[in-house]
């Protein structure tokens, strides 16, 4: 018995400050359960559609999409108000979906077209709409996490109430200036949740390749930041997770950390081959975790009929159709737009 | 052997200071290490410490003088057997007028009697900056036409002038505030945000860490969510770490958000060359921000315009890098009495008109422009100044206008030649005013090199009022 008490006090050390409690998986409402489905849902429909278009040619550049990741942003955004702002970096698309942008705005951005969300202008990795708190879209690795912080200091500046939910990845995680970011958010106890999406690869590069510390929840620790890692395939533990930050970050605590363990099954973007990992390897993810069927097991024990998923799944394909075929036909931007919105007044 | 105290330099520019406070009298005995005086400079109090041990003979500089030049003696020591180098040794010639400073309204008797003594001050060392910073005593010779006739005019240092230009629009817009190094409780690196911190409190008033890639895109992440942010650098060479966040995030949100999301904010502080700080800290930067779409990029050269365009830059919807100069701070200018004195953004302004050749520069080119205007004058050459006050955009009319009187243009830059502000002028000449060149236009610019530290050097490498009547020579084939 001794042993075991002491093998137990050796795992959790006392902490040395107020800590966090251990998030509590969500206990979602069976209505919940359906929204969470039907929002992972239109991202992954709209992202396989987004690289059938870039197939046809209808999508040019860079081409980041978030499939197999749907569960971290549905479970941490489910449990933001009207209050709060979103700002990520260029795997942007699922996260602009959730801030309730409609898809067709989304698609003809990725097509260039007028009646995108930035005109056309800015592209897959440069969206943003300020009515809708989501301030970007950013194409720089690291950037939106400094930017994220600043948009954390306008919450409490303004004492609106606000939190800034700044999603990066692994790869950003080993940027300069999130360093910068992690001192000033504590310093100055800025209401920033810092959510690092794992999804294993910056790009080609694993994290343990890239990571003297690959447990990345305790990147802020030498800030006094808490981290907590959390499954990322499990939109249950998401939406607990994202509680646990947010009662944290509201209290007037400071910053708080999430690393959410994910995995993308797409390559990094529409043109990478993927050769860094085995085809293996991601069929084994996509049949033990893929978030979407967790869900559907889920709902399946709440006794949710198979035909009401197919009618949710199909009233998601027509939307996400209807985004294309908007997108495909609308028309490019005007060529007076090329000289439009590059500065606000007139000098 | 009595060791002459003398008034040290506290800082590369410093010229003169006050000697607010002995902390000895006549008599008392200091070692090394003891704090003998309080010295103010127009950036700092700063501690004056013994170096040799003595008994304090007799003080020659009361406390509370103002405008005491650098070199001065302000004190002898009494040696106990200290074999000083002895007094008096160094050229008087070079001191006459290295240390004198233009803007001294000194007490002259209290400068004469120490100019009286026997005991010269130090020797200074004639500096690149030193020229540029002797010119900048020179004032508009045409007014400017902002400003309403019979409008009373203040003297006030361009330091002072900035400072009134964030405190007055800190005063109208709660979204306004300072952040950066030292801005706060230390007052301000180059004593800009002086006195800020005690009207605005600290939640508006910001200290950060020396990290200036992170707080460049914590202060464009606030403006992106409605604040009005003015970010400072303690010079504009640290910025280079935080050119990211102003060219990536800044200056092409408004585009890439088909005209959705502002970023109105202000990245300000001192740029160019200082003195003698060397290569790594004297950087002007204005090509460089000039050259990006969806910035503004302003560089004043006297107190009416630092005022009247950093109240304009906050105001402005649109990201702004306000480029200041540290050589200027001290200098004093007229400015304008008026309660809302702001100008506009993207309008040059003519400082001195002529009708043979033009001089087009800005920032403190511009002093060194209007000496040079000075010079050719007394050679029968009558040169017209142009500042340009914002490089970005920039004012092509009031430039072309004025080749198409004088047809011949120089351009003075304190900075690098290639891809410079100079040779963007160049270009707009060739391209727009072709016609009326009746000969080459010419840069004035920096020798292209890394700014030496070496006296000799540096003044070797930076622009001069001489550089300029000589190019202005060629262009005016002797006129």
């Amino acid at each position: 018995m001794a042993r075991t008490a002491r093998a137990k006090s050796a795992e959790l050390p006392v902490p040395n400050r107020e800590r966090p409690d251990e998030p509590q998986p969500y206990e979602a409402s069976k209505d919940e359960l359906l929204q969470f489905y039907k929002d992972m849902l239109l991202i992954r429909r709209f992202e396989e559609k987004a690289g059938q278009l870039y197939g046809l040619g209808l999508i040019g550049g860079f081409c980041h999409l978030y499939i197999g990741q749907e569960a971290v942003a549905v479970g941490l955004q489910s449990a933001l108000t009207e209050k709060d702002s979103v700002i990520t970096g260029y795997r942007d698309h699922g996260h602009m979906l959730l801030c309730g942008i409609p898809p067709k705005d989304v698609m003809a951005e990725l097509t260039g077209r007028q009646a995108g969300i930035s005109k056309g202008k800015g592209g897959s990795m440069h969206m943003f709409s300020v009515e809708h708190k989501f301030y970007g879209g950013h194409g720089i690795v690291g950037a939106q996490v400094s930017l994220g912080t600043g948009l954390g200091f306008s919450h409490k500046y303004k004492g609106d109430g606000g939190v800034c939910l700044a999603y990066f990845g692994d790869g950003a995680a080993n940027q300069g200036q999130v360093y910068e970011s992690f001192n000033m958010a504590e310093l100055w106890k800025l209401p920033v949740i810092f959510v690092i999406e794992n999804n294993q690869y910056a790009m080609g590069t694993s994290v343990n390749r890239a990571s003297a510390e690959d447990q990345l929840y305790r990147r802020g620790e030498s800030f006094r930041i808490p981290g907590i890692q959390v499954d990322g395939m499990d939109v249950l533990a998401a939406r607990g997770a994202a509680e646990t930050a947010l009662e944290w970050v509201r209290a007037g605590k400071g910053p708080i950390i999430l690393e959410m363990k994910t995995y993308r099954y797409r390559g990094h973007s529409m043109s990478d081959p993927a050769k860094y990992r085995s085809r293996e390897e991601v069929q084994a993810v996509r049949e033990k975790s893929d978030p979407i069927e967790h869900v559907k097991r889920l709902l399946d024990e709440q006794g949710v009929r198979e035909d009401e998923l197919k009618a949710i799944e199909a009233e998601i394909r027509k939307a996400v159709n209807e985004s294309a075929d908007f997108a495909e036909s609308t028309p490019e931007p005007n060529s007076e737009e090329l000289y439009t919105d590059v500065l606000v007044e007139k000098y | 052997m009595a060791i002459d105290i003398k008034m040290p330099a506290l800082s590369p520019t410093m010229e003169e200071g006050t000697l607010a406070k002995w902390l000895v009298k006549e008599g008392d005995t200091v070692k090394s290490g003891d704090i003998m005086a309080e010295i103010e400079t127009d950036k700092a109090t700063m501690e004056f410490e013994a170096v040799d041990e003595g008994v304090v003979g007799k003080i020659l500089i009361a406390e509370g003088t103002d405008n005491v030049k650098v070199g001065t003696v302000i004190m002898q020591l009494e040696g106990e057997g200290a074999d000083a180098a002895p007094a008096g040794t160094s050229d008087p010639v070079a001191t006459k007028e290295d240390t004198a400073a233009p803007e001294a309204k000194a007490d002259e008797k209290k400068t004469d009697k120490v100019e009286d003594s026997a005991h010269p001050a130090q020797e200074r060392v004639e500096t690149g900056a030193r020229q540029m910073f002797e010119a900048a005593k020179h004032d508009a010779e045409v007014a400017d036409p902002a400003i309403p006739e019979g409008t009373e005019m203040v003297k006030q240092t361009v330091r002072e002038a900035l400072r009134d230009a964030m405190a007055e629009e800190m005063r109208t817009d709660e979204r306004v505030f300072v952040m950066g190094e030292e801005v706060a409780q230390y007052q301000g690196a180059y004593k800009v945000t002086q006195g800020l911190l005690d009207e605005f409190g600290d939640q508006r008033v910001i200290d950060t860490p020396i990290t200036e890639y992170g707080f460049a895109g914590v202060g464009t992440g606030a403006a992106m969510g409605g604040l009005r942010p003015i970010v400072e650098f303690m010079t504009f060479n640290f910025a280079m770490q935080a050119i990211d966040h102003i060219v990536n995030s800044a200056a092409k949100t408004n585009y890439m958000s088909g005209g959705q999301m502002r970023c109105p904010i202000v990245f300000r502080g001192p740029n160019g060359a200082a003195s003698r700080v060397g290569a790594q800290h004297s950087q002007n930067f204005g090509p460089w921000y000039a050259s990006v779409p969806g910035l503004i990029v302003i560089a004043p050269y006297d107190a009416a315009d630092a005022k009247g365009l950093l109240k304009a830059a906050i105001r402005t919807t649109d990201p702004v890098v306000f480029l200041e100069n540290e050589l200027l701070y001290g200098r004093s200018f007229d400015v304008p009495k008026l309660d809302d004195w702001v100008l506009p953004i993207g309008k040059a302004r003519i400082m001195r008109e002529g009708t043979d050749v033009t001089i087009v520069s800005y920032s403190i080119g511009v002093g060194l422009a209007l000496e040079a205007a000075d010079k050719l004058a007394e050679e029968g050459i009558n040169a017209e100044v142009i500042d340009l006050r914002t490089l970005r955009p920039l004012d092509k009319e009031t430039v072309l206008k004025s080749l198409a009187k004088t047809n011949r243009m120089v351009v003075a830059e304190e900075g690098w030649p290639t891809c410079s502000i100079a040779s963007e002028i160049v270009t707009i000449c060739m391209e727009e005013g072709f016609d009326d060149l009746d000969a080459p236009v010419i840069r004035v610019c920096n020798e292209d090199v890394p700014l030496p530290y070496a006296a000799n050097l540096e003044k070797l490498a930076l622009i001069s009022s001489d550089k300029i009547v000589e190019a202005v020579k060629k262009v005016t084939y002797g006129k």
